[in-house]
């Protein structure tokens, strides 16, 4: 069991939506990863999809709100709708 | 790229996390206590529901019919499931479940104390799931908040599932309680048998529960014990009158003043015995955990051969 591989599970639950991260499980080999996802995560129809990718092969920036990663985004507020001022009888905009 | 930060700064950051009430998630900085009460009390959440396969586990065999069978055996396999959900957050703390497994087995970690006791009749199932699992959402639904974000989010997967295993069970005492005498004589044996546990689930008083203080700090508590048995009291005594079960407590009363039911004193002796592992069924449950686990030491072999005998052929 000890060199059984961490694989992240990722389910999309329904036609239209994004996979999304639903937790982690060990498995040997690809295929039993997905059997074993399938078996724990969508006992009551949850999923339509599942993705399953070995957990060493994600690369991650640091969740730490501090983590200057994303400080470039900050600084550009122009690139949200709500900087540009349209007067109120403007319609469809 | 990471700005080498002090331990002050960490510190007043994941204490400014939590003061937001925001999740604290895998990659942050923790304290070394936060990850070892975390990594602890996931844990033996994650062994209760693994060793909690057994009590009931003990009647797929001899489930009175094929309905109740199949019900049992998808409520064993939640469990089942339920425990590894746990067992993959504490993962994302650092701990190696293969680890955990080997602390279970060897005793070195707890479960709840719950588990310990025999499942004698078939309506001790029907109990569980009214009473056990009752009194498991309402330890569990407040840690949906927990601070911890892999443990809040399992927990939301666990609380939905466990509304079906309460309501089975229910059904199935009010199904018996519409039957024989002699299945009213057996409901109302396993609900004085199993009542007092239930109440013991929630741990120790608050007066004699030292952690208490530091876990509500740290917000991956948000009760004390006492409250939340105090709730599960209040919700239980209605559900009895339904039912028509006497709860074995002659202090059972409702109290205007307090607007809460007044309940009896504990056997705080009893408890201490079953979490120490002196209790009718630790041994077996441990035995039987590790034989199931020494058992499948073939099965985790051939699959890692079959594994790596594939890769081979795939170059």
């Amino acid at each position: 069991m000890n060199d059984w591989t961490l694989y992240e599970v990722f389910v999309r639950g329904k036609r239209g939506l994004n996979h999304v991260h639903v937790g982690s499980l060990r498995a040997a080999d690809d295929e039993m990863a997905l059997h074993n996802a399938r078996d724990l995560y969508t006992r009551r129809n949850e999923g339509v999809s599942i993705w399953v990718v070995r957990a060493a092969d994600i690369t991650a920036s640091s969740p730490d709100e501090k983590d200057p990663f994303f400080a470039p985004s900050g600084d550009k507020v122009y690139r949200h709708p709500t900087f540009y001022d349209i007067p109120d009888n403007v319609p469809h905009m | 790229m990471i700005a080498a930060l002090s331990e002050e700064d960490l510190e007043r950051h994941f204490e400014h996390t939590l003061e937001k009430d925001q999740r604290i998630e895998p990659r942050d900085w923790v304290p070394d206590g936060y990850r070892k009460t975390m990594i602890r009390q996931i844990a033996q959440h994650a062994h209760s529901e693994i060793i909690g396969m057994q009590p009931e586990g003990n009647w797929i065999t001899r489930a009175p019919s094929l309905r109740r069978k199949a019900i049992l055996l998808a409520k064993v396999q939640d469990e089942a499931g339920h425990g590894l959900y746990l067992y993959s957050a504490t993962e994302t703390l650092g701990a190696d479940r293969t680890d955990l497994t080997e602390r279970l087995i060897t005793g070195r970690q707890k479960y709840s104390s719950i588990f310990n006791y025999p499942t004698l009749t078939f309506a001790d199932v029907g109990v569980i799931g009214w009473l056990v699992d009752g009194a498991a959402i309402c330890n569990q639904v407040p840690l949906c908040r927990s601070s911890y974000g892999p443990y809040a989010r399992a927990m939301i997967r666990i609380c939905k599932e466990e509304s079906f295993h309460q309501r089975q069970g229910f059904e199935l005492l009010m199904t018996m309680m519409k039957g024989t005498a002699a299945q009213r004589d057996m409901v109302r044996e396993a609900v004085n048998r199993w009542w007092w546990p239930s109440l013991m689930m929630f741990g120790p008083p608050d007066a004699d529960s030292p952690n208490t203080a530091q876990s509500m700090a740290w917000k991956v508590k948000r009760h004390t014990n006492d409250e939340l048995r105090q709730r599960f009291v209040d919700m239980s005594v209605p559900q009895a009158e339904v039912l028509g079960v006497t709860l074995p407590d002659p202090d059972l009363r409702w109290n205007a003043d307090r607007g809460h039911y007044d309940f009896g004193e504990l056997d705080w002796d009893e408890f201490k015995q079953v979490v120490s592992g002196n209790g009718p069924c630790n041994a077996e449950r441990v035995e039987h955990r590790r034989k199931a686990h020494e058992d499948g030491e073939w099965v985790r072999e051939a699959a890692a051969v079959h594994a790596a005998r594939q890769k081979e052929r795939q170059r």
